[in-house]
């Protein structure tokens, strides 16, 4: 168990926001218990009479494990409650005495979608071209002359690599339809 | 001795002009992937899983192999030249290492480490060799019950001996074993979590929710709270030891092997704590008491050693039990699985080509480790300064890469991003992420191994503990979650560490 202290008493009503920032891992305990009651509604919704064979359906394992969500949620509220509090990942670029930077994930996962819708319509070594530029601008890598060049190679060279040498298919797009 | 023919004609395929070539290109990739901060083994391992659609299974696994031992020793490198180690495993090579190099004596902390990691490495897969068919010989009967328990245990000991949390750590399995749920039960093809989706019908790939907790969270996550300023890491020229060093190391080395292997069996977290024990014990045996703190090449040498053991012992308990005890052979697990073959007892009498090449291949990539890595050494340095922005775009694009290849589906990719997105949740309110990657490999596997044990008995409970091997297992479960409660009971006197 984590190390848990009694001293958080509640806080009054000028300090609910920071309250609420400092027990932010209850946004956890909720997406949990949200989870649990999915697995749980979709196991006791299942039709199973016709196709269930030996003493074990295929009910009894869905259940279990979100009867055991909704119980780790409660848990993990109460271990919070009390002071508990995971600790953040640390690494090697990793800073974690500055706030999190949320403009450049959200920037990320943008990139990183719309990667995804294009690589039909333009082919794969445009879309990973385009992804690598747009990662390494979003991390904050503003070199125009070198970035897109960069991102051009890696994604060609990945390209052709896993297109031609290893024998997994990619689309080329029309850009390898003209090539 | 069987074991011995097997593994020259283990040599036999391992030396052939392609898988060399496969054992060589591991390594290489595997150590400069670990000198890169930020990826770890198993993301390097999880990475590269798409490279098995196209490769004959023989050479993957030859090229896995290769990358894990590179890679971990590629670790050790960045922990020593940066002091900021990016994995468990080689935060015992910083503490010695990097007041090393500090003073200059980097090249030696890096030989001392490629050499433990050779030492090790030999030693681990020496041991390797002699017990893993033995162990197989051993399970080769165990049925569904005794699965089912290994399965349990496998599930109970990664959320309770790693991290600091046992409900984050269940809370992490759980999430896991959600996702291994989804898509058509195995044994009556019923839809589970599905919603009527054909594409979740046939589940999520082990590959995507791997590439999207190791890869695409760790950069979600690193990109939120990026280090602004790099740090530098101290330039450093060819390693080499004196004669005086080598006096002073080589019994650490020597050492290392029996602390490391069998904690890399066993699934308690793979190498940080035979690395720390191997630590111990040698400041402990250490002549040069007055050094420690500001480098002692003793406390590089030896856990470095370890370390490498360790990873031969994980192979053991992957191989004969298919029981994975780190992320890296989880990992490696869902690539068996991508092949559809099943690691276990049977393995050895099943693709005895496969196993013993594997094992041959250990041999061959540590002496290519040593032969590389002392000459680009100053190489693997200039690593170290790759311009961050273009590592993490590299890390996004290839995790692309790996789930679009799957099966060439758009809607992959956004399932990636959002396990990548319960990734960088999970580190942020430290949730570990090892046992939701355990949850997902094994979750379905130990279903139907408890579902057929049933079966067998017919519906009642006693026939999951109707065999002594499974009673067994259950103990050791037992005596794990009441570990806390009974340290607590017991009188405190170890308390002066």
């Amino acid at each position: 168990m984590t190390t848990s202290t009694t001293d958080t008493a509640p806080v009054p009503a000028p300090g609910r926001r920071s309250w609420l920032r400092d027990h932010s891992e209850l946004g956890v305990c909720a997406l949990l218990l949200a989870l649990g009651v999915l697995v749980l509604a979709d196991a006791l919704t299942m039709d199973v009479d016709i196709t269930q064979r030996g003493p074990v359906g295929p009910k009894t394992v869905p259940i279990v494990v979100g009867a055991g969500l909704l119980v780790i949620a409660a848990l993990l509220a109460v271990d919070v409650l009390r002071g508990g509090r995971g600790q953040a990942e640390t690494g090697e670029d990793v800073d974690l005495s500055e706030p999190a930077d949320w403009r450049t994930v959200l920037l990320l996962a943008g990139v990183f979608l719309g990667a995804a819708v294009l690589i039909e319509p333009l082919g794969f070594p445009v879309a990973g071209a385009l992804l690598f530029w747009g990662a390494a601008f979003a991390l904050g890598s503003r070199r125009v002359d070198r970035d897109p060049l960069i991102a051009a190679v890696v994604s060609f060279v990945t390209y052709a690599v896993f297109n031609n040498l290893l024998g997994v298919p990619l689309p080329g797009g029309p850009l390898m339809g003209v090539l | 001795m069987n074991a011995l023919n097997s593994l020259m004609d283990g040599f036999g395929t391992a030396l052939t002009p392609l898988n060399l070539l496969w054992a060589a290109v591991g390594v290489l990739l595997g150590t400069a992937i670990g000198v890169l901060p930020g990826i770890g083994p198993a993301m390097a391992v999880a990475l590269l899983l798409p490279v098995t659609y196209g490769l004959e299974p023989t050479g993957a696994f030859i090229m896995f192999a290769g990358i894990y031992y590179g890679a971990m020793f590629g670790g050790s490198t960045t922990s020593i030249l940066l002091n900021t180690p990016g994995e468990s495993a080689a935060v015992v090579a910083a503490m010695e290492g990097n007041p090393m190099a500090k003073s200059g004596r980097g090249a030696q902390a890096l030989a001392a480490a490629a050499i433990g990691h050779f030492t090790g490495g030999m030693v681990g897969t020496i041991l390797l060799v002699a017990l893993a068919p033995t162990v197989a010989d051993l399970a080769v009967d165990i049925g569904a019950p005794d699965y089912f328990a290994i399965m349990v245990l496998a599930f109970i000991a990664v959320t309770s001996v790693l991290g600091s949390s046992r409900i984050r750590g269940l809370a992490s399995l759980l999430i896991g074993l959600t996702i291994g749920l989804v898509g058509l039960d195995q044994m009556t093809g019923q839809q589970r979590l599905t919603f009527g989706s054909l594409q979740l019908a046939d589940g999520v790939d082990v590959v995507i929710v791997a590439v999207g907790l190791f890869a695409i969270g760790e950069a979600l996550w690193v990109a939120a709270h990026l280090r602004r300023r790099p740090p530098d890491p101290i330039p450093v020229g060819r390693p080499w030891l004196g004669r005086a060093d080598v006096r002073r190391t080589w019994k650490s080395w020597a050492r290392g092997p029996f602390i490391g292997f069998p904690f890399g069996a066993i699934p308690a977290g793979g190498a940080e704590i035979p690395t720390f024990l191997s630590y111990v014990t040698e400041k402990r045996l250490s002549k040069h008491k007055d050094e420690w703190g500001k480098g002692a090449i003793e406390g590089v040498a030896g856990p470095e050693s370890a370390a490498s053991a360790s990873a031969a012992g994980t192979l053991v308990s992957m191989l004969t039990l298919g029981l994975p005890t780190t992320a890296v052979a989880a990992v490696m697990l869902a690539a068996f699985q991508q092949y559809g073959i099943q690691p276990g007892p049977l393995l050895f009498e099943r693709e005895p080509d496969l196993v013993w090449g594997l094992i041959a291949s250990l041999f061959v990539g540590m002496v290519l480790l040593l032969a590389l890595n002392l000459p680009l050494a100053p190489v693997w340095a200039k690593l170290l300064r790759i311009p961050r922005p273009y590592l993490y775009a590299g890390i996004m694009f290839f995790a692309a890469v790996g789930a679009y290849a799957v099966g060439g589906e758009v809607i992959d990719l956004v399932i990636l991003l959002i396990i990548g997105l319960i990734g960088f949740g999970m580190r942020r309110y430290g949730l570990p992420v090892l046992p939701a990657i355990i949850g997902v490999i094994l979750g379905p596997a130990a279903e139907q191994q408890l579902r057929r044990a049933l079966q067998i008995s017919d519906g009642s409970v006693t026939g999951l503990v109707d065999t002594p091997f499974s009673v067994i297992v259950y103990a050791v479960v037992v005596l794990l979650l009441a570990w806390p409660l009974v340290r607590k009971a017991l009188p405190r006197k170890g308390a002066r560490t």
